[in-house]
């Protein structure tokens, strides 16, 4: 049986630091909105250089935003129980009666709150500064996504939480390492087509990479240039959501058992 | 009364690094009755810690049988997790940017407190141990001993009927360790049903505070008993401490027949020994060897044998 309200407020509790948390900090807030239009611009002058057909500055605009998100699923969620482990609350996360899917949960929309706060304003300075033109035909259908990528995207990040947490350090180099090739392979700043068909279906296991497919289809029509149709990448896009949470439930039993039996959720020190 | 925590013959290894696996634990066995204030008392790397860490569902034995309130820890944490807390000494967990008050509220959460409640509770805890003025501090601005202060009670604002302290008092000034062993001994036992389970470095905490205490030393343990039992151990032999003049050749004192301890302290002109004997008598033999040599006796004094003695006693030395 479930105990669904105390799962509620073990969520609530968990994703409170999250989203208040970094609103305290609001030279962080600054950098997290300004650094992404910097690069953001960095490539649209570049395109613009080029002769590029305008809709790629679009595709910028809404891929340097979405980079955001990225990063918070690498850095919050996926190095987080780790990071935890260290500072001492993941042997009381474990201790307490709610379930670990539940702090993972909390982590997971703590951050989508905070980087959509960031996002959004990213999205719309880049806007105005460099008047982009959209042709949003479905704006329930773009929310459909958006959303549909978080929640695909966060159960990646639930998924890498629960392995990462007992690979140390290795999970830093491992972060580290998918944090460039991203850029690339799942076209934040191109359409993913471009990559040719197959590898564009490989780099599709990262959930952003339909998702902004999709998402720049629902935005700019034809011109986005996309891998698939919309309906279809949405559909796959909760599949993959799916799969990765269950993927994640499972990881976390097995590494919590793991941990009690080899002595590993508990810290050293004490 | 019923057991509220039962260890039988439990063993802990650890996957020993290269130089082939360490035991933590070597076949503990106690029990906790309800209502029951436990101490666990021993040298650093005992297996206390790793004992709690086993009643608290994050460490599984590797052989033997642990019960908490009648549950099993391998099988039955769902039921054991909801009425138990720990609290471990250090300067360890919550967030740096949330209050004192956020953290504990975010704690209450992960039990299913709602919100109103768990605040109440807060607020009755924080005054009692004067951390009112501090609770919409964030916690990385609070001192070391404000933030172990926090950590106790998070422990407390779950209800939990079994609690686990390890080390609360670490680091806490003498004001504040006295507000918090008040504390402990009054939720043991003016609440029906509550059992605690505590370890400490400090021997008069153990005696004050703990009904019985067990002492253990390398995963083993070699008693366990009321305070004063143990203490009775030592009672076939006398304690004194001898206060005299400087005189020649004092080492030798250790040396007459019938003392079984001797300690030496130097006090500006003064010198303070400790004679643990076989029995009262040979005191007086002991005085008479000081004036021999030229000692004056300044003062004589009987104590009684501390918890530290047995600790002495049994672990072979002293734990600072
Ligand atoms: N996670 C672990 N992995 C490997 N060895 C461990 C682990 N935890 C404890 N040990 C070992 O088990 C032994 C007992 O440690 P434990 O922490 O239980 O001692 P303790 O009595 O709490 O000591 P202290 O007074 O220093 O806190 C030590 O030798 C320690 O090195
Ligand atoms: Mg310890």
């Amino acid at each position: 049986m479930i105990d669904w309200r105390l799962q509620c407020r073990a969520i609530y509790g968990r994703a409170y630091p999250r989203a208040i948390g970094a609103l305290r900090e609001p030279s962080w807030m600054f950098f997290d909105i300004f650094l992404p239009l910097l690069s953001i611009s960095a490539f649209i002058f570049y395109y613009r250089a080029l002769g590029a057909p305008a809709v790629y500055e679009g595709f910028v605009v809404i891929g340097g935003a979405m980079t955001a998100f990225w990063l918070s699923v690498m850095w919050g969620m996926a190095t987080q129980f780790y990071w935890e482990k260290e500072t001492g609350n993941l042997e009381l996360y474990m201790m307490a009666p709610m379930s670990k899917m539940s702090i993972l949960a909390g982590m997971a929309l703590g951050g989508m709150f905070l980087t959509s706060v960031r996002a959004i304003s990213t999205i719309v300075l880049g806007v105005i500064i460099f008047q982009v033109q959209m042709q949003l035909t479905s704006p329930l259908l773009l929310v459909f996504a958006f959303i549909i990528t978080l929640i695909a995207l966060y159960g990646m990040g639930m998924l890498f939480s629960s392995l990462y947490m007992f690979w140390g350090r290795g999970a830093w180099h491992l972060s580290n390492l998918m944090q460039e090739p991203i850029y690339l392979v799942s076209g934040f700043y191109f359409p993913v087509k471009q990559l040719g068909f197959y590898v564009a279906m490989a780099a599709s296991i990262i959930p952003i990479t339909l998702g902004l497919d999709s998402m720049r289809q629902i935005l700019f029509g034809a011109g986005a240039n996309g891998l698939l149709p919309v309906v279809e990448e949405i559909a796959i896009l909760c599949v993959v959501a799916v799969v990765f949470i269950i993927a994640a439930w499972y990881s976390l039993r097995h590494m919590e058992y793991l941990g009690k039996k080899e002595g590993r959720l508990v810290l050293r020190s004490q | 009364m019923s057991d509220a925590i039962e260890v039988k013959s439990v063993t802990r290894v650890f996957g020993g690094n290269g130089k082939g696996p360490a035991k933590a634990l070597d076949d503990v066995s106690l029990s906790v009755k309800e209502g029951e204030l436990f101490g666990l008392l021993g040298p650093n790397g005992a297996g206390k810690t790793t004992l709690i860490k086993i009643l608290a569902t994050l460490l599984l034995p590797s052989s033997g049988q642990v019960k908490v309130l009648g549950y099993d820890v391998e099988k039955e944490v769902d039921k054991i997790r909801p009425r138990i807390n720990m609290v471990s000494g250090g300067d360890v967990g919550g967030y740096g940017l949330l209050t004192v008050r956020e953290n504990l509220w975010m704690f209450s959460q992960f039990y299913g407190i709602p919100t109103k409640e768990a605040n109440e509770r807060i607020d009755h805890l924080l005054k009692l141990f004067a951390l009112d003025d501090k609770s919409n501090a964030k916690v990385r601005t609070i001192s070391t001993g404000q933030k172990q202060k926090m950590n106790v009670i998070r422990g407390f604002v779950t209800e939990p009927d079994v609690i686990y302290l390890d080390e609360p008092t670490l680091g806490l000034d003498v004001n504040a360790s006295f507000a918090i062993r008040t504390y402990l001994r009054k939720w043991v036992k003016e609440q029906k049903g509550k059992t605690m389970l505590l370890t400490t470095h400090y021997m008069v905490e153990a005696d004050e505070l703990c009904d019985r205490v067990a002492i253990i030393d390398k995963g083993k343990i070699l008693a366990c008993d009321t305070p004063i039992n143990l203490k009775r151990m030592l009672r076939r032999s006398s304690t004194f401490d001898v206060e005299t003049t400087i005189f020649p050749e004092i080492e030798s004192m250790g040396r007459l027949a019938g003392v079984e301890g001797f300690q030496v302290k130097q006090l500006g002109d003064k010198v303070v020994t400790r004679y643990v004997v076989e029995q009262e008598s040979v005191i007086a033999d002991v005085i008479s060897a000081i004036q021999s040599k030229g000692g004056k006796l300044t003062s004589l004094s009987k104590t009684e044998p501390t918890l530290e003695d047995v600790f002495i006693h049994l672990v072979g030395r002293g734990l600072e």
